[in-house]
């Protein structure tokens, strides 16, 4: 946005930009108390795999240990799915009924409207962590230091950043019919190949040995680690997630340029 | 002080020319109408001066400054054609939540008392009918108190009566001093709202002045009927007409004063049967003003069917 001073009348002025922001997340506050299936939904579907699957797999000896590891996946999951599903389609939908054209012609910068909605998905996302955090130490019996519970949220919220990346390039690239469809086409493969559904361990190599390519393993690694069984360096994963993030970011901003274009050119 | 100015503005869209070449200046206080037909260019003038479309050449500038300039748009309230707000938010959430864009907002109840929603205040946007949607745009656009609200065909889907209060509206909030720039396609809608009509066609500015002197110029009735032998241009000479239209035994006629027509057509002995005298709608109304000769008449083919002697005079 341009900031070249032409004249300068007395008077002129904006809002501060704290306003602006706690106005925009109060609204998107205000939108997902509104829509209770959206919390439900990223609530409820991680839960019960986390349960289903805990449940049926727990081996006798080290089931802590076990859920401890799900814990890390399922989060991953959880986190994963509001960051792109939720932002993806979100962003999608809000171009379908040009919420953007308005928002455009106010002083509002375009910046704030999307950072309150990653900030708001992020909020929603450590929600999303309760219900399994607490499924895990009372039923899985996990017991994590307090550092470690704190590492494994900030793993999962920050470690999220490609998957972020990825839900809006989908959000500023796909109509608002087809982003639900390719959220799901990309993202479900992609976190099973990475073994956030099913542990990596159990399925065959040559999975193991497509799923290392993708940004979504690395999240769980650090994600795992956080747990105290992760496979792969943190660092290396987090350089991973970085060189990911750095890639979907990029591809997220030729689509919002070439929407802005196509609007208000 | 100089709200929106536009310089040589053209604006094209692919192999479209959507504005071919607009100098507008907007003075503050205005209250300024853009008419013109659907196609005519209004909203794409009305998007050069909120900065939402940028020119092919030419400058625009608003309140001096580059129309996108944050500095700018504080002082101006919005209300567009396409667009659009969360649905699942409140009435009074939206307001409040564009209340906090702008600096020296209204309060939230007097943006909502001016756009008549204190009933619909706590319902969610989804269940708001399309007239009452309409009214919580308005409520948006003047949240912000702002010193020029530009209004983009605001009366699109309200009934007769709504439309009415809500122009009221309008007026009432422009009282002091503000600003008001509307496009309509309605003469009477802008009649009544504006100090000064600028009327648009096919990207060009045709007509500029006051409301009476806009309707001097387009106003007028038509009078139509049939004779009982085929007419000709000699029939009406000298006949105080703005545009005249004879096909076979049937002429059709544009004037100011159909009194005076039909005197000298009896006078002159002409049968005349079917016999109708009508307010002349817009479309005629933007014939006449712009000027579109036969030619131009015909390759616009639908607008006008039976454009076989079509003329102009008097203009």
């Amino acid at each position: 946005m341009s900031t070249r001073v032409v004249t300068r009348p007395s008077g002129m002025s904006v809002a501060p930009m704290s306003r602006m922001l706690g106005a925009s997340l109060k609204a998107r506050a205000q939108f997902y108390r509104r829509s209770p299936l959206f919390l439900v939904f990223s609530m409820v579907l991680p839960l019960m795999f986390y349960a289903l699957f805990g449940t049926v797999f727990a081996p006798k000896s080290g089931a802590p240990e076990f859920f401890a590891y799900l814990l890390g996946s399922y989060g991953a999951y959880a986190v994963s799915s509001i960051m792109i599903f939720n932002i993806g389609i979100g962003v999608a939908t809000a171009r379908a009924q040009k919420i953007d054209v308005l928002q455009r012609a106010t002083p509002l910068p375009g910046w704030v409207a999307i950072a309150s909605e990653i900030v708001t998905a992020m909020g929603v996302a450590v929600v999303s962590l309760i219900p399994l955090f607490i499924f895990g130490a009372a039923y899985g019996h996990v017991q994590l230091s307090a550092a470690r519970w704190l590492l494994l949220v900030v793993s999962l919220v920050f470690g999220a950043l490609p998957v972020l990346g990825l839900g809006l390039a989908i959000g500023y690239g796909a109509s608002a019919n087809n982003a639900p469809a390719l959220a799901n086409l990309i993202y479900l493969p992609m976190s099973f190949l990475s073994g956030l559904f099913i542990p990596l361990a159990i399925m065959p190599d040559w999975i193991q040995k497509i799923g290392v390519w993708f940004p979504t393993y690395h999240y769980g690694q650090l994600a795992w680690n956080s747990v105290g069984q992760g496979k792969e360096e943190p660092l290396w994963a987090i350089l991973w997630l970085i060189v990911w993030a750095a890639v979907l970011f990029g591809i997220a901003a030729r689509f919002y340029r070439r929407d802005q274009t196509r609007k208000f050119a | 002080m100089t709200v929106a100015e536009l310089r040589g503005v053209t604006k094209r869209f692919g192999p479209v020319e959507a504005l071919k070449g607009i100098d507008l200046d907007i003075p503050e206080g205005e209250l300024l109408a853009l008419l013109g037909p659907n196609g005519a260019g209004k909203t794409t003038a009305i998007g050069m001066m909120l900065g939402l479309r940028r020119p092919s050449s030419g400058t625009v500038k608003l309140f001096g400054l580059d129309p996108g300039d944050r500095r700018a748009r504080s002082r101006c309230g919005v209300m567009l054609q396409e667009s659009g707000v969360n649905q699942t938010l409140s009435v009074s959430e939206l307001v409040n939540l564009f209340r906090a864009y702008y600096p020296n907002p209204m309060s939230a109840d007097r943006a909502i008392a001016l756009a008549g929603l204190e009933p619909e205040a706590k319902k969610p946007v989804a269940k708001l009918s399309g007239g009452q949607k309409q009214r919580l745009y308005y409520a948006l656009a003047v949240a912000g108190d702002p010193e020029v609200i530009f209004l983009d065909e605001p009366t699109v889907g309200m009934d007769v009566e709504s439309r009415r209060t809500f122009l009221e509206s309008i007026k009432n909030f422009a009282g002091n001093g503000r600003t008001i720039v509307l496009t309509t396609h309605y003469l009477d809608e802008a009649d009544e709202l504006a100090r000064r009509i600028v009327v648009v066609d096919r990207g060009l500015v045709v007509a500029d002045g006051t409301p009476d002197f806009i309707k001097s110029k387009v106003a007028g009735r038509r009078v139509t009927f049939d004779s009982d032998r085929a007419l000709t241009e000699a029939d009406f000479e000298g006949l105080p007409r703005k545009r005249l239209e004879i096909s076979g035994q049937r002429a059709k006629i544009l004037t100011d004063q159909p009194e005076e027509i039909l005197r000298a057509l009896f006078q002159r002995g002409l049968a005349i049967k079917n016999l109708s005298v009508v307010g002349a709608d817009l479309e005629e109304a933007f014939l006449a003003l712009t000027a579109h000769d036969k030619a131009k008449a015909g390759e616009s083919g639908a607008a006008e069917p039976d454009s076989s002697a079509l003329e102009e005079v008097n203009r």
